[in-house]
């Protein structure tokens, strides 16, 4: 049958939150720590990086790849839940 | 074995595979070649996709843009990733579950008219010629610069290339064909920055040398420091200071985030998997094989900066190694000694600077300018021809889905079968392939600047009207249509006004609030938003069952 929003209550809305938990953390990231507040962390350094340059030119790109990962583990759980989804 | 030989070896050998794997995945209906059957498994679509997204321009170019501009080169490293965060929990598993061929039939179903169909098919073949015209003059170019022969010539194999895999096997020969040109690329990408890495800090991985001391032979020292010093010692900024305002560079890198986000060719990659969960995983997949070559993209650009530094800084042009005069040839490097005195001085000053670099070169001449051996030297050409043709197969698709599907079958001729569609879509992309390439040949003069601006012009029509047709129930057809018109009309506007009517006004003081024309998709899509929001409050809302397809796509299965 046909999944959607009616037969599956409360789908959506945790589906929703984890995107909106997920997304303030791309944001913090790439646009307060990478760029508003990037000369204060520059400041701080660890091995050869200034932090604000390391997170603009790298570590941004690595925490994009884990907040994917999360999301496709958290969706994978959620989908288990409503028994949605099933991969044949 | 020379630097020829062994170029011309590697790029036979690629160009072979490519052949072969056409050869061996025809498309046999419209689903095949539109989307693959839908049966591409996640790991092989990541690959592909990566591909498909990196083109000439991120393998050629963005190294050498980071490296000239240091710390303000982020907003690409930034904003061409970041986009897949948006793309991967925004975008892709619903226009999966959707579970059609191309955008403006999402944006023609979703929105209940042949009129939104229509603008959402004009700005995807807009947004895509642009784009693929840049990929073929990129083909031209490595052909040119590596195996002399014309770029004309180059564009025509290339072309050949293209369409033989691209006709026959439409979207399932594409994306067997991306999977191979990624291995061949990031190979490619890689063994360079690795060697210069290990030569320079004795680190085998660039990430880790990029922030490590350099060896007693390159003067010890961390290496961002001492390129702190040299760019300063030389008149420039410090490698790690920033030159753009925040503003603006807040502006841009949003602007590239939505683009990458609403780009059709990025987009389609997700209808060719089996189900939401296989996309959400090949959204995964395509990131980490994008990020291996975008985290090691800053490393080579400070490798490369120092090394060329050193080599050139002060040095007689006479004892100049073999590289500078082989660049010097194909105008990427000229040399002018205003001062008379025999030296090479680089410096910021433009009139006593004698040095002129083209960017291009960080990337192409980067392992020559470190001395690595013959063959590290000759796969650069095998990887920027890889790096553009498998995007330019991935814009050729789009247009032609968006003739044979979109203009044809759902618009002009909905009753014709499938083998005439097949036949259309076989069409259209060779003639596609024909146009690409005559602007490949012939580029006119804004093909450079319009690519660049081809993120805003995504950004402020596609994404807006993607996201509220699924995060939005309530968002009619009267919203998005004028929102499309008005994010894209005005986008297009400020780049046009800037870039070809006024050119002198472009500069920070001309800016409307200091935002540059590349930053300036990210309020044309704020104007997209607003409007679609004002207009949709004043007008009906979309009929009962365009709101229940909505709830069906945001529930899998």
């Amino acid at each position: 049958m046909k999944h959607t929003e009616k037969n599956a209550p409360g789908y959506w809305q945790e589906n929703i939150r984890l995107v909106k938990i997920l997304l303030s953390i791309w944001f913090v990231v790439t646009f307060l720590l990478g760029i508003v507040f990037v000369d204060q962390l520059d400041n701080i350094r660890f091995a050869g990086f200034k932090l604000g340059f390391w997170i603009s030119q790298q570590g941004a790109i690595f925490v994009y790849v884990f907040l994917i990962y999360f999301y496709l583990k958290a969706m994978d759980k959620l989908d288990d839940k409503y028994k949605l989804n099933k991969e044949e | 074995m020379s630097v020829q030989t062994l170029t011309y070896l590697f790029v036979g050998i690629t160009f072979l595979l490519y052949i072969t794997i056409a050869i061996k995945s025809r498309a046999s209906s419209t689903s095949d070649f539109y989307i693959a059957g839908a049966h591409v498994p996640p790991l092989a679509n990541g690959l592909a996709t990566a591909a498909d997204w990196m083109s000439a321009a991120s393998f050629i170019s963005m190294a050498g843009i980071i490296s000239f501009m240091g710390r303000d080169g982020s907003v690409y490293l930034m904003g061409w990733t970041g986009g897949y965060v948006l793309l991967a929990m925004l975008i892709a598993p619903y226009l999966r579950d959707f579970g059609k061929f191309t955008v403006p039939d999402f944006i023609g179903e979703r929105y209940y008219s042949q009129t939104a169909r229509m603008v959402a098919l004009l700005c995807a073949i807009f947004v895509s010629f642009t784009y693929v015209a840049g990929q073929m003059r990129g083909v031209g170019v490595v052909f040119s610069r590596f195996l002399e022969v014309d770029i004309s010539t180059g564009v025509l194999i290339g072309m050949t290339i293209v369409f033989f895999y691209a006709v026959l096997g439409g979207m399932k020969g594409i994306t067997y064909t991306q999977v191979a040109q990624y291995c061949v690329l990031i190979f490619a990408f890689m063994v360079p920055a690795i060697f210069i890495s290990l030569l320079m800090t004795g680190n085998v991985i660039p990430q880790i040398g990029f922030g490590a001391e350099l060896t007693p032979e390159y003067g010890g020292g961390y290496l961002l420091d001492r390129l702190d010093g040299l760019n300063q010692e030389l008149g420039f900024t410090a490698y790690t200071e920033s030159v753009r305002s925040k503003l603006d560079v807040f502006f841009i890198t949003v602007a590239l985030m939505f683009g990458t986000a609403g780009l059709p060719h990025v987009i389609i990659r997700f209808f060719t998997v089996p189900s939401v969960r296989a996309a959400r995983k090949s959204a995964l997949y395509a990131l980490v094989f994008i990020a291996i070559l975008y985290t090691t993209a800053p490393t080579i650009a400070a490798f490369a900066r120092t090394n060329l530094i050193n080599t050139v800084s002060n040095v007689e042009y006479s004892e100049m190694p073999a590289w500078f005069k082989t660049w010097e040839a194909t105008g990427l490097i000229s040399f002018e000694d205003k001062n008379n005195d025999g030296r090479i001085q680089y410096l910021a000053d433009p009139d006593d600077n004698e040095l002129t670099i083209d960017r291009d070169i960080i990337v192409l001449a980067n392992p020559e300018i470190a001395q690595l051996p013959n063959w590290v030297v000759a796969l650069v050409a095998a990887g920027g021809l890889a790096a553009a043709l498998s995007t330019a197969a991935g814009l050729l698709l789009v247009i032609s889905s968006s003739i044979a599907h979109d203009l044809l079958k759902s618009n002009l001729m909905p009753n014709i079968s499938e083998k005439k569609e097949l036949l259309a879509a076989r069409i259209a992309i060779f003639f596609a392939v024909c146009i690409a390439g005559y602007f490949g040949i012939n580029p006119p003069g804004f093909v450079a600047e319009v690519v660049a601006f081809a993120f805003g012009l995504a950004s402020s029509s596609f994404f807006p009207a993607i996201v509220l047709g699924i995060f939005y129930k309530r968002m009619n057809k009267e919203g998005a249509i004028s929102g499309m018109l008005v994010g894209i009309i005005f986008t297009a506007s400020y780049i046009v006004y800037y870039t070809f009517i006024n050119p002198a006004a472009d500069n920070p003081e001309g800016w409307w609030f200091g935002i540059s024309p590349e930053g300036i998709g990210t309020l044309g899509t704020l104007f997209n938003f607003l409007t679609a929001f004002v207009v949709c409050h004043f007008t009906a809302e979309p009929p009962q069952e365009v709101q229940a397809m909505v709830e069906d796509i945001r529930v899998p299965g």
